[in-house]
């Protein structure tokens, strides 16, 4: 039994979706050990029964560790295929378990509420599925409850388990609205709602799990590469390639229809009947994973390629997560890169998050120092040259293309810059300074300007139509000023020469 | 004995040392033309005066090599007279005026770009100033560029839209000895690339970040500035009261902020503004959004040293005006311009407790009424400067007190007043009065302004628009009295006649003429006051119908300092504006409505006028002239306004002012 115990509680901790508080799994064990808490909860729904609504959510918590309880004895069984002891701890659970469901249902009879027939219904199916064998009762429920899958949910809906039949009741669980103050006093309107709680209807709440996962898996995604599930710890499903890339998630399971929300499906089940039109059918279901149920075998998933490590045939098998893992998984690896950043045009994506995720960030490393140091946030990089003497911040190179004389005379005048990976920018003033002072311009006394100005830089420069204009009649056509215009216009051949000098540089 | 003669006849300024014609030149340099002919006396004057002048503002870019050549001493280069300076001009600059130039604006200039100022910032290595406002295409690669002058001390990048915190962040490490700064209207940086300038430039006194998208994130940094005396932070809405929360500073050294038009400052924000600033002189909180409250002046109680505040467009509560005033009793400077919630008890409250008042602006407070200004007249005898346009609720009597109580009044609005020849017969006992503005005063006549004549000698700038009552009687007077007039505006005087004009001419200093709407005027009034008023720079001679061709000749001929006409509505035809162009500083031309004008003469007069700026023409022109050639002109710097009204027939001035006061709230 101790063994027992601390196998089930690994399972379950390393397994379990991360939705639940691991404060749950004490309660849990607690439960599974020595069923105090059950007892607890079963005086406490009572207890709730003729309290408001304020305390049930308490009780719901106490549900919820036996629900967990549940969970782990499940897991408990598969792990230990048939160990008789645990089997006949497990049986002895259950049939305390019936003692008190019975019970209930002595005190859901004893009440008789306008809706008494359903909720016998529901109390011997409950009482049904307990006493049937384990194995097939999980087999069973993870099948009608078509879990994520179109084609589970097809059969479901083709096949009629003992769920279906009733899905006014089974399909939407009460229980699940316990945290809406709305849903939950119209439950109290109809029929005393505590007693829904008990004969939980499985098949909604594998689909509420699904619900969840969906959401978080997102983020996740491949990263459950450490998970170590040992090898049929878990179901493995592998759907097919159309399935993995079918746009629709979400399929009626009256008509087939798919969809991509929830919310769309549950508004389009109104057209199938009154019973989806009640406000706790079209209300969102709710996160918060659902007490006293779930009895569910972990699922992992295979990815259809075969030879790809997370196929299932392969050797080093990792399982994906979630369904979300296998449509990433498969979009990432097996499929073409169809999305184009619409920034940079070269990253190429599958996965359209992928895509959104990437522009978000994409060219934002462009804030540069002269360093050579870049960042992603301005901010950073102002930080880093208030810090540091001497850095500056460097003006992207395609900028400075534009006025692209500037970049020319900058490389001319610096060929002696050390910096590198940094062309273009300006540093080194020093040498700049010396260089400069050193040309014949200024050193020899006479005035020649035009010589240090090439008409080579000139032309380059945005001149735009100078050389057009007509001479303005109030010039003096002094001849040096004349001349002066001749070596502007690049007439001096000596000029010319300097001037491709210069820009060899 | 003949000898002696002959050293004498040969040389004969030897005597003369050049630090004594240096002298002489710095007496003489405030007119230019006694420059120019000091220069052209012989070819030693010629040099001494090419060696003596350091400031230089060439009237086109074309002329740089030549004048820079000959006055190698320049160390103040201004620009703005021209509108293209190409990178070759820059390289020009940089190559003659080298080590020497200090001082260079490029404000009004287009045409270079980062290559010319990469060569001036190396050539220059002493430059200290430079002025690139309006280059709105500079970019921050530019900007780097001018990091490059390493020894910049005052900078302006006015209107420098397309620069970002990157630019700024360059030259903020590149010119480490900034000492003033102007950021305003660069709408592209923001706190990063102010507070990096702030951080790296510790020597900043004057710091303009008005218009720019910052917060109150960067004034941290800015307050710790050691130097920091004046913080412009107009138009700031990004500054309020929350970025400013946890500002604690001790900049003492702050002695002028102006937090006009930030709308999200309330006195909270405020107050942390001011914390530290024990020693803030002048305050500008024109245009802001929260009510003058005794609330909001409580924030004025760390700047009890305040000299002047301005508080133009706010809504204020007497009993705000009434804590100012004590709060602040050293106030020198007050402006409620256009205040209108502004009463008399508030006002009189404030000037009350203000013995040291030397200017205030009450421009546009309707509710005032004769007890302000009685209360002002009486408790501020120290004022120079009232500004008192369209308070017209002030009875006439009251005018009499300013003459007798104010003497030292210098600066004097009473533009749409009820003032009477009495009154200004009591303002003229104002000896030192330089600026009166009389515009739209109906009850003042030549009696009142011969007054004027007689007792303000010292009158630089008369402004009788529509004051119709006044004739060439009126004028004659101030034109005896006030040979220092400078500016004079008769604009829509109806019974002014050229008689005025040629007693006008005796005003030589007169640079500013306006006779809008003056049907009596000739182009032979024109012509006299051309000739004698050789500073004329602007004339205005708009719906004078009587001027025509020959006073514009006149004008061509002997005022060479013109720089801005307007005659749209008159008889001018293209022969004169082609005259026109005779004058080389001519910036501003407006032509509209005049007819006989044909496009080839407008062509030929634009073309003409080298150093044209503006050009307001009538629409119709736009397509009568050649495409080309309004490109060629747009190119070399010329902008161009295409007006299309129609000339509409003068109203009675009576009716007018009964139409403005009409649509007046």
């Amino acid at each position: 039994m101790e063994t027992e115990d601390d196998l089930c509680h690994n399972n379950w901790g390393s397994s379990s979706s991360k939705s639940r508080e691991p404060g749950s799994s004490d309660g849990g064990n607690q439960t599974f050990a020595g069923f105090t808490s059950q007892q607890k909860w079963e005086d406490a729904s009572i207890l709730d029964y003729e309290m408001g609504v304020e305390p049930t959510l308490q009780v719901f918590d106490e549900m919820k560790a036996s629900g967990q309880a549940n969970v782990d004895f499940l897991q408990g069984v598969r792990a230990q295929a048939w160990d008789p002891r645990t089997m006949l701890s497990n049986l002895s659970f259950m049939e305390q378990k019936i003692h008190q469901l019975q019970d209930l249902v002595h005190l859901l009879v004893g009440r008789g509420g306008q809706l008494q027939g359903r909720q016998d219904e529901l109390a011997a199916q409950q009482q049904q599925l307990i006493t049937t064998d384990l194995t097939s009762i999980i087999i069973q429920l993870i099948s009608t409850a078509g879990s994520l899958l179109p084609s589970v949910k097809h059969n479901m809906s083709t096949a009629p388990g003992p769920y279906t039949g009733q899905p006014g009741s089974a399909l939407f669980p009460y229980a699940r609205e316990a945290n809406n103050v709305a849903s939950q006093s119209q439950n109290n309107n109809n029929c005393g709602g505590q007693e829904f709680d008990l004969p939980k209807p499985v098949v909604v709440d594998e689909r509420e799990s699904h619900v969840v996962e969906e959401h978080e898996m997102k983020d996740e995604d491949d990263a459950e590469e450490g998970e170590n599930l040992p090898p049929g710890s878990y179901e493995i499903l592998q759907l097919e390639k159309e399935e993995i890339l079918a746009p629709h998630t979400h399929f009626c399971t009256i008509c087939g229809k798919g969809f991509k929300r929830d919310a769309n499906l549950r508004m389009h089940m109104r057209g199938h009947g009154d019973e989806y039109k009640t406000a706790a059918a079209l209300a969102k279901p709710n996160k918060e994973s659902v007490p006293g149920s779930e009895p569910m075998l972990i699922k992992r998933y295979s990815c259809p390629f075969l030879g790809c490590k997370r196929n299932k045939e392969h050797k080093k098998f990792q399982p994906l997560k979630t369904i979300l893992c296998v449509k990433n998984h498969y979009k990432r690896t097996h499929c073409d890169k169809s999305f184009t950043c619409s920034r940079c045009h070269t990253k190429k994506f599958s996965v359209i998050a992928d895509l959104k995720t990437h522009e978000k960030h994409c060219g934002k490393n462009k804030w540069l120092c002269s360093c050579g140091t870049t960042f992603s946030r301005k901010d950073k990089l102002f930080g880093h040259i208030a810090l540091f003497q001497g850095h500056t911040p460097a003006i992207p190179l395609e900028e400075t293309k534009t006025s692209a004389s500037t970049s020319a005379q900058r490389g001319s005048s610096e060929g002696g810059n050390t910096n590198q990976g940094m062309v273009g920018f300006n540093l080194g003033s020093a040498s700049n300074a010396n260089q400069e002072t050193a040309q014949p311009g200024m050193t020899d006394g006479k005035i020649s300007f035009e010589e240090p100005f090439s008409p080579m830089n000139f032309d380059t420069c945005n001149f735009g139509g100078f050389h057009e204009f007509p001479r303005l009649m109030f010039d003096d056509s002094e001849s040096s000023f004349q001349m002066l215009i001749a070596n502007a216009c690049g007439f001096s051949p000596r000029n010319v020469g300097e001037s491709v000098s210069d820009t060899s540089l | 004995m003949k000898k002696v003669k002959q050293i004498r006849v040969l040389k004969p300024f030897d005597l003369l040392s050049e630090e004594l014609v240096f002298i002489i030149l710095d007496l003489i340099s405030p007119n230019p033309s006694d420059l120019k002919s000091f220069s052209l006396t012989c070819k030693s004057f010629y040099q001494l005066e090419s060696k003596h002048r350091r400031s230089l503002k060439p009237l086109r870019s074309d002329y740089l090599p030549r004048i820079l050549t000959r006055y190698r001493n320049t160390t103040d280069l201004d620009l703005t007279f021209c509108p293209r300076v190409t990178d070759y001009a820059l390289s020009v600059v940089g190559c003659l005026s080298g080590p020497t130039l200090r001082s260079l604006d490029l404000s009004r200039s287009g045409s270079f770009s980062a290559a010319g100022l990469l060569r001036l910032a190396l050539k220059c290595v002493n430059l200290v100033e430079i002025d690139l406002s309006n280059a709105t295409e500079m970019r921050d690669a530019d900007a780097a560029v001018v990091a490059e002058a390493r020894s910049l001390e005052r900078l302006k990048l006015g209107r420098c839209k397309m620069l970002t915190d990157m630019g700024i962040g360059c030259i903020a490490v590149g010119c480490k000895k900034l000492n003033t700064v102007s950021l305003k209207w660069c709408v592209g940086v923001g706190d990063l690339g102010v507070g990096l300038l702030a951080v790296k430039c510790k020597d900043i006194r004057t710091l303009d970040l008005s218009y720019l998208p910052i917060t109150g994130k960067c004034l941290h940094d800015i307050l710790k500035l050691q130097h920091l005396e004046e913080l412009l932070l107009e138009g700031c809405f990004g500054v309020d009261d929350d970025s400013l929360k946890s500002l604690r500073h001790d900049c003492k050294s702050l002695k002028k902020l102006d937090a006009s038009s930030c709308q999200n400052l309330t006195h909270r924000g405020l107050t942390s503004l001011l914390s530290g600033a024990g020693y803030l002189q002048r305050l500008d909180l024109s245009h802001c959004s929260s009510v003058i409250s005794l609330d909001f002046a409580s924030s004025l109680k760390k700047v009890s040293a305040l000299q002047s505040i301005r508080l133009d467009g706010c809504s204020v509560t007497p009993d705000g005006l009434k804590a100012i005033g004590t709060l602040c009793n050293s106030l020198k400077e007050v402006s409620l311009s256009k205040c209108v919630s502004v009463t008399d008890e508030g006002l009189s409250s404030l000037v009350m407790k203000l013995k040291d008042l030397r200017k205030l602006d009450i421009t546009c407070c309707r509710k005032l009424s004769r007890v302000s200004i009685t209360q002002i007249a009486n408790s501020c005898p120290l004022l120079v400067s009232l500004k008192m346009e369209s308070c017209s609720l002030v009875s006439r009597e009251a005018f009499w007190l300013i003459g007798q109580k104010c003497r030292l009044l210098e600066e004097l609005d009473l533009t749409d007043n009820e003032i009477d020849d009495e009154g200004l017969k009591s303002i003229s006992s104002c000896l030192s009065l330089s600026s009166l503005k009389l515009g739209i005063c109906l009850n003042i006549t030549d009696k009142g302004l011969s007054y004027i004549g007689m007792g303000c000698s010292n009158l630089r700038e008369l402004d009788l628009y529509r004051s119709v009552g006044i004739t060439d009687v009126g004028i004659s007077t101030i034109a005896q009295g006030c040979i220092h007039l400078e500016t004079i505006n008769i604009s829509y005087c109806q019974d002014i006649t050229d008689k005025s004009l040629v007693s006008l001419s005796k005003c030589s200093l007169l640079q500013t003429f306006e006779s809008r709407g003056c049907p009596n005027i000739t182009s032979q009034g024109l012509a006299a006051i051309a000739v004698r008023c050789k500073r004329l720079a602007k004339v205005d001679l708009k719906k004078c119908p009587s001027i025509n061709d020959a006073g514009l000749l006149a004008l061509a001929h002997f005022s060479q300092n013109l720089k801005q006409i307007n005659v749209s509505d008159t008889a001018v035809t293209e022969v004169g504006l082609l005259s026109l162009a005779n004058i080389g500083c001519l910036q501003n031309i407006a032509v509209v409505n005049s007819s006989g004008l044909r496009p080839s003469g407008v062509a030929a007069a634009l073309l003409g006028c080298g150093g044209l700026r503006k050009a307001k023409l009538h629409a119709s022109l736009r397509s009568l002239l050649p495409l080309s050639l309004i490109h060629h002109l747009e190119a070399r710097g010329c902008a161009f306004l295409w007006k299309d009204n129609t000339l509409q027939a003068e109203l009675d001035p009576k009716y007018w002012k009964q139409q403005l006061e009409e649509m007046a709230p």
